[in-house]
């Protein structure tokens, strides 16, 4: 075996996903030496952490990675969890990357001169960690939870996998991201009355001007916008994911199509009391902020199809009918009568940093980073909605961030050590 | 900075103001506030709030001057009418916060505003606060707010002025949202 199971080596890549991966595929290219520890196996969140009907929310030729493409016949399709297993596995054993599987990180500890990363299956001491474990390891639940009746099944959207987990009858499904609006149209269309709790979300269509809707926001550029460009990264960080599915069956997916199959919409979940689920009356100005966003985006699209002379290869521009609020706004749904017997939470997921070095995080437990680059020197972090750019969290957002980063890592090695092979090859 | 930037007055200190944000995202403790009001009855529906003293930024804070909100019923309700009701105070709350809001964003947007007028209406079945129909709440129906604003934008830039003001505001939270309240006698 090249490397053991523990020892001592340049850099630690945590997590054989996506992100990971093409960390690899770079140190590789510059004979950095490394290895991959993965808790579970190759892509494991994609095998393990998702629902069953999920699709990729971006077309197949959008899915890519450093020198590996989609090659497939479906270019304008979506990928099912597993074709991206297959596609990111494939990844794996075409680049050969070092990865050791069913091996848990346990404790990552900042030490003088590097990293002291424990896992299940020994110590290693290394120079530098790239963190790549993900963005969606816990799910985010509020704490009003607590006060959900006992005798109503709750269920987050992490460990939703289909129908047959809820019991018959209503279901309160709170979020209405892709995560929320996706599950609660499986849950209608299964037979089960829901109730969709919506706080602030990014409405989108599908196909804008005959294209789909990743293809405009990458020729128009939107897709490649740096981190540091960005008018307030912080909450650009925090834009929840856009109400998308991976299918063409319908334009949107929204609140619209919901309410037009039955839903009952509300606002945001915002407290229960005596048994009863109070609703924000913010509704209508949540639902405006969307619409108003979006029509930014697409007037953003229409600029660049004027002024790149591209108008003629797509469609004419479109508008899209507001999102419709109920005349009669729910305020308060009673959850002791028997009509709601399970709550969804799709309120989101936040990464997992409990085995990682204090110093590296701050006061919310999120790394401290500028672009993945940490605090803490030769600590790194890929794969994080907006990290370097839009795209960061997309599959093919991977590449551009890793070259990056592994540019920057390579640079900061070659400081470190005179004996650096990256100082030869300059 | 730019030259819009320089011409743009809504009277709003968006540098202090920003400044703020950046000091108090290092320094979150100091984030903390606690508003106070004191209400003494006068007489029949007829009360008295003043308020001076609030707490924020770590230390003891106070308004240049005492403010005095005198409320009472309307002459329909038996009452002498010496002041707003009380839910009417609750509308000029919204109002203040959101007009207030408007003015912040647009000037941290660049839009010059020209005039803001908002008009509010808030609906209520007394059958609610006179205990006639249990099915009824004491509050408001329903709070309906609308603007009028004159300022260099184009509609759906002051649309999103308004909707962002929503997004930011204390009172519209507090109206939005069940706020647990303790209520305690000496």
């Amino acid at each position: 075996m090249k490397h053991p199971g523990s020892g001592t080596i340049d850099v630690i890549v945590i997590g054989a996903g996506h992100s990971g991966l093409a960390i690899s595929h770079f140190l590789t290219a510059r004979s950095i030496e490394h290895v991959v520890l993965e808790r579970g196996e190759i892509a494991n969140s994609w095998r393990r952490e998702r629902w069953d009907s999920l699709r990729l929310l971006t077309p197949n030729w959008q899915s890519r990675l450093p020198d590996w493409s989609y090659s497939g016949d479906d270019p304008d399709g979506f990928m099912t969890m597993s074709e991206v297993v297959d596609f990111i596995a494939a990844y794996a054993a075409a680049t050969g990357a070092p990865v050791r599987t069913g091996t848990t990180v346990t404790s990552v500890a900042c030490l003088d001169g590097g990293f002291r990363v424990s896992t299940d299956r020994g110590d290693w001491r290394c120079r530098a960690v790239i963190v790549a474990s993900g963005a969606c390891n816990l799910p985010v639940v509020p704490a009003v939870s607590a006060a959900i009746p006992k005798d109503i099944l709750q269920l987050t959207a992490l460990e939703y996998r289909n129908p047959q987990q809820l019991p018959p009858g209503g279901v309160l499904v709170v979020g209405a991201s892709a995560t929320g609006l996706q599950l609660a149209d499986e849950l209608q269309r299964a037979g089960h009355e829901v109730t969709l709790a919506v706080g602030e979300h990014v409405r989108m269509p599908r196909i804008y001007r005959g294209r789909d809707i990743q293809w405009c926001m990458h020729a128009a550029g939107i897709l490649d916008q740096r981190y540091d460009e960005a008018d307030d990264i912080a909450r650009a960080r925090r834009v929840p994911s856009p109400q998308l599915v991976g299918s063409r069956e319908q334009t949107f997916m929204d609140i619209n199509l919901l309410a037009s199959r039955g839903a009952r919409i509300a606002g945001r979940l915002a407290g229960i009391r005596d048994g009863k689920a109070l609703f924000s009356g913010s509704l209508r100005n949540v639902c405006a902020l969307a619409d108003l966003k979006m029509n930014r985006l697409l007037a953003a699209i229409d600029e660049w199809a004027a002024q790149s002379g591209q108008a003629r290869d797509v469609a004419p521009a479109e508008t899209f009918p507001p999102t419709r609020v109920p005349r009669s706004l729910c305020l308060s749904l009673d959850l002791k009568g028997g009509d709601i017997r399970s709550v969804l939470w799709a309120t989101g997921y936040r990464p997992d940093y409990s085995w990682l070095d204090d110093k590296a995080l701050d006061r919310k437990g999120h790394i401290r980073h500028d672009g993945g680059r940490g605090v803490v020197p030769g600590l790194y972090v890929i794969g994080l909605p907006f990290l370097r750019r839009r795209k960061s969290s997309f599959i093919h957002g991977a590449g551009d961030d890793a070259r990056d980063l592994v540019d920057h890592l390579a640079g900061w090695l070659g400081t470190r050590t005179p004996r650096s092979r990256t100082c030869v090859a300059v | 900075m730019s030259i819009a930037q320089v011409s743009v007055n809504n009277g709003v200190n968006v540098e202090a103001l920003l400044g703020a944000r950046e000091a108090l995202t290092d320094a979150p403790e100091g984030a903390k506030f606690t508003w106070r009001a004191t209400c003494d009855w006068i007489n029949g529906t007829h009360s008295a709030t003043t308020v001076r003293g609030f707490f924020g930024l770590g230390e003891e804070q106070s308004h240049r001057t005492e403010f005095r909100f005198e409320t009472d019923h309307p002459e329909v309700f038996a009452s002498e009418d010496n002041g707003a009701t009380p839910v009417e105070v609750v509308l000029a709350g919204l109002a203040g916060c959101l007009t207030a809001g408007i003015a912040a964003v647009a000037q941290n947007r660049n839009i010059q505003l020209r005039s803001v007028k908002a008009t509010l209406e808030g609906g209520m079945d007394l059958q609610g606060i006179l205990g006639i129909d249990s099915d009824v709440r004491n509050g408001f129906d329903g709070i309906k707010v609308h603007y009028d604003i004159d300022a260099d934008a184009s509609r759906e830039d002051i649309a999103a002025l308004v909707a962002q003001s929503q997004k930011r505001s204390a009172v519209f939270d507090i109206i939005t949202n069940p706020t647990d309240v303790t209520v305690t006698v000496a």
